[in-house]
């Protein structure tokens, strides 16, 4: 139990440091796409820790692997730099402002939640989190959801074939 | 515990890093040689002993370690000092669900030879192989050279291209053996299936007693021939070595993304790409040979066979060895495989690798996914 405590901690940490760091090295895009890549890291360790292994192995396949990779494939194919990023120069001080109210925003709701305590701990059923009660999950109860989701993906991938396509031509 | 799991990751990491590296660059280069009709290394010698040119590796690390570790100008020190490392360590970290032998009692306590025997071991392996691929796309970027810079993102985009596949390639054998767990498939592979079973999906029941006595090892390779070919193609490329060494093609790019990199931090690169080598062996034979098992002989059959004569601990342990000694040689055997192929074929072209992968590899494993299902539907269950 306290091993799990101290590695809780130790990646609930490296997750905060490193999405700080994330955003405040927009100077850097690819250091930022790294920090990125850590927090993906960081948050699979903590879905392990509780149990849900399936997504946070695919947390770092698809994450911080493939997606990630996309991102600095991009960064570096179209030569990126940090002004390219973010709204314009004359709207800094506008979204610093609003940035700061929504996370004051955030911390609020998640005080007035948490205030109350929190409730115990459901009990995990056996083999819960693995890739075949997942599996059994999404293929039978919830197989609505994941094909119309495929169905959304499949639609968006098109999509964007054809504007990039009507660009080209 | 938790020293017999220090113990188990220090035996396999000290096997792949302390002697299959060591000897691979030995092998490549002999290899080379024989396949080409030349001698090959053969000049590295202490007091004029040179053993067969052996201590070409000591003589490898030595120059390594002693040259600079020159950084360009203008490039980012410290992802250039990162990349080599985030290329190395993931790698290695890969062999901790991969088992070198199976399950072992001895009187009260049992052996297990896996040092992470985990749920989602192949899923872990493709996690761990996805995050050593930003070595070389760093390593290209942050080197400030356009060569570096163009292998870099040619390596990107290999390595998206071949990881999708590379998993769906994978899913007839999670079909077949119904799980992810590495040990378990490896369990699975301990026993013979008839070789001749699957022509009752055409009807044909009344075999010959003769051709119904012969029996084959379940291992994968033996029950889904293609996938073993389309795996063998993905993890190859995946690993960016020739023929598939776009990103660091020397007739077009200097070295690619290794261009700006000299010293012990270019040996990281040589040495992960050797470790990955002895990676993809050790996958390929977990998942397609049998893992640890000897063919035509389960464990229950050797322990059995001995035990008559030196007691049980003592039949378990000899089995112990022999499964041992059988995983290492399977891997040696995929290993020269791969150097095979990696002298025999020149490199692919850009397009026709991007081609490869979309076009043939892609769809093929998706065929295979419902031709493996279809199967297994009409057989029943064949195992």
């Amino acid at each position: 139990m306290t091993a799990e405590i101290i590695f809780f901690y130790a990646f609930a940490v490296l997750a905060l440091a490193s999405a700080l760091a994330m955003v405040t090295f927009l100077r850097n895009v690819v250091a930022g796409v790294m920090s990125l890549v850590v927090t993906m890291v960081s948050l699979s360790g903590i879905f392990v820790l509780l149990g849900a292994e399936f997504v946070g192995v695919i947390q770092i396949m698809v994450y911080a692997g493939a997606i990630m990779v996309l991102l600095l494939f991009v960064v570096m194919l179209l030569n990126l730099e940090s002004d390219d990023f973010g709204p314009p120069r004359s709207l800094r001080g506008v979204s610093k402002l609003v940035g700061v109210l929504a996370a004051i925003a955030v911390a609020a709701s998640l005080g007035v939640a948490l205030s109350g305590g929190l409730p115990a701990p459901a009990a995990v059923p056996d083999g819960f989190g693995g890739t075949r009660a997942m599996g059994r999950a999404l293929f039978s109860e919830f197989v609505m959801p994941v094909e119309t989701a495929g169905l959304l993906l499949l639609a968006a991938i098109v999509g964007a074939v054809i504007l990039a396509k009507k660009r080209i031509d | 515990m938790f020293l017999v799991a220090l113990i188990k990751s220090l035996f396999i990491t000290l096997v792949v890093v302390g002697f299959f590296l060591p000897i691979l660059t030995w092998v490549e280069r002999k290899q080379s040689a024989l396949m080409q009709d030349r001698i090959g290394a053969n000049r590295a010698s202490l007091a004029g002993v040179s053993i067969l040119g052996l201590l070409h590796p000591v003589a490898d690390v030595l120059k390594l370690m002693s040259k600079e570790n020159a950084v360009p100008g203008g490039a980012n020190r410290l992802l250039h000092l990162m990349a080599p490392l985030i290329a190395a360590i993931p790698v290695i970290a890969a062999f901790a669900v991969i088992p070198y032998g199976g399950n072992y009692r001895f009187g009260a306590g049992e052996l297990s030879l896996v040092a992470a025997d985990i749920d989602w071991g192949v899923l872990y392996v493709f996690a761990i192989a996805s995050l050593a691929s930003f070595g070389a796309v760093l390593a290209g970027w942050a080197s400030n050279n356009n060569w570096s810079l163009l292998g870099g993102i040619r390596a990107a985009a290999q390595m998206i291209s071949y990881e999708v596949t590379m998993g769906l390639t994978l899913v007839p054998l999670f079909m077949v053996f119904g799980t992810l767990r590495l040990t378990q498939m490896g369990e699975a592979q301990d026993t013979v299936v008839p070789a001749f079973a699957f022509l009752r999906i055409f009807g044909l029941d009344g075999l010959p007693t003769l051709l119904q006595a012969i029996s084959i090892p379940a291992w994968g390779l033996f029950l889904n021939p293609p996938a073993f070919i389309l795996f063998l193609t993905c993890i190859m490329a995946e690993n960016k070595r020739p023929p598939f060494d776009l990103p660091e093609s020397e007739s077009e790019l200097v070295a690619g993304y290794s261009t700006e990199y000299s010293g012990m931090r270019f040996g990281l690169f040589y040495l992960s790409e050797f470790i990955q080598v002895v990676v993809v062996a050790g996958l390929v034979t977990a998942i397609f040979l049998g893992g640890w098992t000897i063919p035509w002989l389960s464990q229950a059959e050797i322990i059995g066979a001995i035990e008559p004569w030196f007691g049980e601990s003592v039949a378990t342990g000899a089995c112990l060895l022999f499964h041992v000694t059988s995983f290492f040689a399977k891997v040696a055997f995929v290993i020269w495989l791969q150097m095979l192929i990696r002298w025999s074929l020149p490199r692919f072209r850009y397009d026709q690798l991007m081609d490869l992968c979309w076009k043939v590899i892609l769809p093929a494993s998706l065929l295979n996914i419902f031709a493996t299902a279809f199967v297994m539907l009409a057989l029943g269950d064949v195992r």
